[in-house]
């Protein structure tokens, strides 16, 4: 009786809540921004937020999939010269119409920020000269042949230059927050909340919600527990161990969707000898990684299927290469590696390793969604074929670092990483990656493996150098099958993010991964 | 008095002086923030840019030297992450830690000392039994799950308390606080008695203990003799001299309250000091971190000499000056 009696004074509570607040909403993520200046530091917390005050050139849908922004139209005129139509019309929150000077400004400031911690500058470094045509033509002349121009300008944001010395501390405070996007910045309490309100001026139509506010909340069961109480109305980072329970609650709504973020892992496949690699007495031996069948063994190994079902308690969805289906760039031709550890005890012995050698994986342990129980999982695989595996894992501020390692290379031998293209199309990773390592140009910065391949080199070269959009999705399909047959990485799976709202709403899932009130659906 | 104080304040440069040397050995020890700060696209020159302008470049002595010039300019320098003073954002942070910490040992003080003299004074009672085996629990459960148990009975089942964060504050006298403001004690109410309950537990043994060795002396008994009336018994004598380690007890409990308040901070979502040092230590935010522990230092210090002052007053045989450590 007690039970029932409650249930109905708590749906009672919950139609009441809704009438009042319908245009009200509180949403909770689990990372606190670490400033309100857009040009500050590049990190998804930090965008997903400020992306709701200022508009960019052009923006990224739900698929990241690049849609006019204050940008109409756009297009390259030569091969190193893009021009971009400006909407007429817009104006800042304080009511100042923006135009190309605004556009000029914002870029100009990216690199010049002080103390930035990870600027944007990457985005706008391929860039030679802005020439204003008039207030609504803006053209851009590259270094090069720069097909990535507008993808990288849909990650800046675009401020009023109107305050062109207004410092980081000014945007935090709210005097030079003023953009020209859907919310307005209204208060910001480090910590604890931010508050925006509704632009009903705003080009793109009024949007949804009067008022929103974004509460951090970093442990993932009292996010769940707020989500529970009705103190907020969504919240991000579902746990996958509490989803089950959530799915059979009738107050709540769970919203599921891929990411753009891939969790493999990389291969020491060019040093001699590899820190972490003995053979079975505990010997330094020379490197087995560096031959392709060993990689391939290794990834044969890997019961991807039973990773996604018993770790990931199926919200994931395995992976054979660096981008989930319907990305650009990504190959119809790979198919996700089947299980076989016959055939990879069958090539390790082909290779000369008939009794397998002693590995360890390292990972992260409070990155990526249960990290940790999934370098477990793959090392028992890989101990089954014959590579007998430890684990080592450790918390993300150490291990981050070591496994970059310096001029020597990773400190590791087989590492378990992810990587989230934020461009939302197969360059991201394969530049940062897979493409030989190279100082000066940036390209394999992030290539923890230093796997370097002339072919796929030079393909995805042709791809970087090619305007036309056809041609460079071919190049990218083409250098990412390359990759895969030799195993540069060993992709795992792809994340799904999992989304929680009460009862009346609903959530877009976003490929980014960003949780934005604009994606939120009334019901 | 006065010597004794700047004695006191000269040994806390000692141990600032250590502290931030093992700060900086350790989160050096640890890895480089810019590996965790800077965004995955980054070029190689960027990168190399972000480190030479964080001071990271330098080598761990020239790092310390260069810190050590800025903080006799009373300048802790730039948080790594939020490119805001440390000291600043620790201080921003102070005022909710410090309403959590006051209201747990309030709570700790005005329910541990009734429960812990009754439990005294009947300790073979079914109350006094009660109480103490209720104490153990208080001891044994772990603060995160007490937290999440106290979420899920008041927040998410009865729906009376909101499960986290800080609430509206009202002002009072130009003070602003959560004191003053229903909203504001409503979602400080949860978090003080996570906070507290392990506090509550150990102020009631601690006070069951005092008052048991207490009442059996002789001045107790001649007391109960001259046929004062128990109120006056306990009330008085009891109670007076049972202070003494009771306030050094509560005195370091209500540092380590402030200091760390981290899980309960965390569980709640509570905009303090904790859940700012977790947050940067995960990221490496040096310079936070010490801002953070100097900070700290200075608190524990004070909190201990506020309590050798109390002492005096409690008990006029203690004189301060004659103290030598």
């Amino acid at each position: 009786m007690w039970k029932s009696l409650s249930t109905a004074t708590f749906a009672v509570g919950l139609v009441v809540g809704a009438m009042a607040h319908a245009e009200d909403i509180t949403i909770a993520v689990a990372s606190e921004v670490t400033a309100m200046d857009p040009h500050y530091h590049n990190t998804g917390n930090n965008n997903q937020i400020v992306g709701l005050i200022y508009d960019r050139m052009l923006h990224q849908d739900s698929n990241q999939q690049l849609e006019p922004g204050l940008a109409v139209e756009w297009g390259p005129i030569a091969d190193d010269v893009w021009e971009f139509k400006l909407r007429e019309g817009v104006t800042f929150h304080d009511g100042s119409p923006l135009t190309a000077e605004d556009i000029v400004f914002s870029y100009e400031r990216v690199p010049n920020v002080p103390n930035s911690p990870s600027s944007f500058a990457t985005y706008t470094a391929g860039i030679a000269e802005i020439i204003v045509v008039d207030d609504y033509t803006i053209q851009f002349r590259t270094n090069g042949p720069y097909p990535l121009l507008p993808i990288d300008l849909s990650t800046i944001q675009i401020v009023s230059s109107e305050n062109p010395d207004a410092t980081t501390e000014d945007y935090n405070a709210g005097s030079a927050s003023i953009g020209s996007g859907p919310y307005k910045f209204v208060s910001y309490t480090p910590g604890e909340s931010i508050v925006l309100e509704a632009n009903k001026d705003y080009w793109g139509g009024a949007p949804q919600f009067d008022t929103v506010t974004y509460r951090p909340i970093s442990s993932d069961a009292a996010r769940v527990a707020a989500l529970l109480a009705g103190d907020v109305d969504v919240i991000s980072g579902v746990p996958t161990s509490d989803i089950a329970t959530l799915e059979d609650n009738p107050n709540i709504v769970l919203s599921q969707g891929v990411s753009n973020r891939v969790i493999y892992l990389h291969i020491d496949s060019r040093r001699v000898y590899s820190p972490f690699v003995t053979d079975n007495d505990g010997n330094q031996m020379f490197n087995p990684l560096q031959d392709v069948n060993v990689r391939k063994a290794i990834s044969m190994a890997i019961d991807r299927d039973t990773i996604v079902e018993e770790v990931m308690e199926g919200i994931a969805i395995p992976a054979g290469q660096v981008l989930p289906e319907g990305f650009f760039g990504v190959s119809d031709n790979i198919e996700v590696p089947e299980y076989d550890p016959e055939g990879a005890r069958a090539l390790l012995a082909e290779a000369g390793y008939p009794d397998g050698f002693k590995l360890t994986i390292h990972g992260p342990n409070d990155r990526y969604i249960n990290d940790e129980q999934i370098a477990q999982a793959i090392a028992q695989m890989l101990t089954r074929v014959g590579i007998e595996t430890a684990v080592e894992t450790m918390p993300r501020s150490v291990y981050f670092g070591r496994a970059t390692g310096d001029e020597n290379g990773s400190e590791f031998s087989l590492m378990l990483v992810g990587w989230g293209s934020g461009t939302g199309e197969a360059s991201s990773p394969l530049r940062a990656l897979l493409h030989t390592r190279n100082d000066e140009t940036g390209l394999g910065r992030t290539n923890r493996g230093r796997y370097s391949s002339a072919p796929f080199d030079a393909t995805l070269q042709m791809a970087l150098n090619t305007v036309d959009d056809n041609m460079r999705a071919a190049l990218l399909a083409r250098a990412t099958e390359i990759a895969m047959r030799e195993v540069g990485l060993i992709p795992t799976h792809f994340q799904v993010n999992t989304w929680g709202t009460r009862t009346g709403l609903r959530y877009i899932p976003r490929t980014d991964e960003y949780t934005r009130p604009t994606n939120v659906v009334i019901e | 008095m006065t010597v004794f104080i700047i004695r006191r304040l000269l040994q806390s440069v000692v141990v600032v002086a250590v502290m931030t040397v093992l700060v900086f050995a350790g989160v050096y020890a640890i890895g480089n923030p810019v590996e965790i700060l800077i965004s995955q696209d980054a070029t190689e020159a960027e990168r190399a840019a972000a480190i030479a302008r964080l001071g990271l470049d330098k080598s761990l002595p020239e790092q310390y030297l260069s810190f050590l010039g800025n903080l006799l300019k009373g300048d802790l320098g730039t948080s790594f992450v939020f490119g805001e003073p440390a000291l600043q954002l620790v201080l921003d942070r102070f005022p909710a830690t410090m309403e959590l910490a006051v209201c747990a040992m309030l709570i700790a003080i005005l329910i541990g000392v009734p429960l812990g003299l009754y439990a005294g004074l009947r300790p073979d009672s079914v109350g006094g039994r009660t109480i103490m085996t209720g104490s153990i629990l208080g001891f044994s459960l772990p603060n995160f799950w007490q937290g999440l148990m106290l979420i899920m009975l008041f927040a998410v089942i009865l729906q009376w308390l909101p499960a986290g964060g800080r609430g509206e504050r009202g002002e009072f006298l130009g003070i602003e606080s959560s004191f003053f403001s229903w909203d504001g004690l409503s979602h400080l109410i949860l978090p003080a008695i996570n906070l507290a309950l392990f506090k509550t537990s150990l102020v009631i043994r601690l006070t069951r203990a005092s008052v048991r060795e207490t009442i059996n002396l002789d001045y107790v008994k001649f007391a109960r003799a001259k046929g004062l009336k128990p109120s006056r018994v306990i009330g008085l004598h009891v109670l007076k001299n049972i202070m003494i380690p009771l306030v050094t007890i509560i005195g370091l409990e209500f540092g380590s309250v402030i200091a760390f308040a981290v899980v309960t901070e965390t569980v709640f979502a509570w905009p303090g000091m904790g859940k700012l040092i977790i947050d940067s230590i995960f990221q490496l935010d040096r310079p936070v971190i010490v801002a953070y522990l100097i900070v700290i230092v200075f608190l524990f210090i004070t909190i201990n000499l506020v309590v050798d002052i109390l002492y005096a007053v409690l008990d006029p045989r203690v004189r301060l000056s004659e103290q030598k450590s």
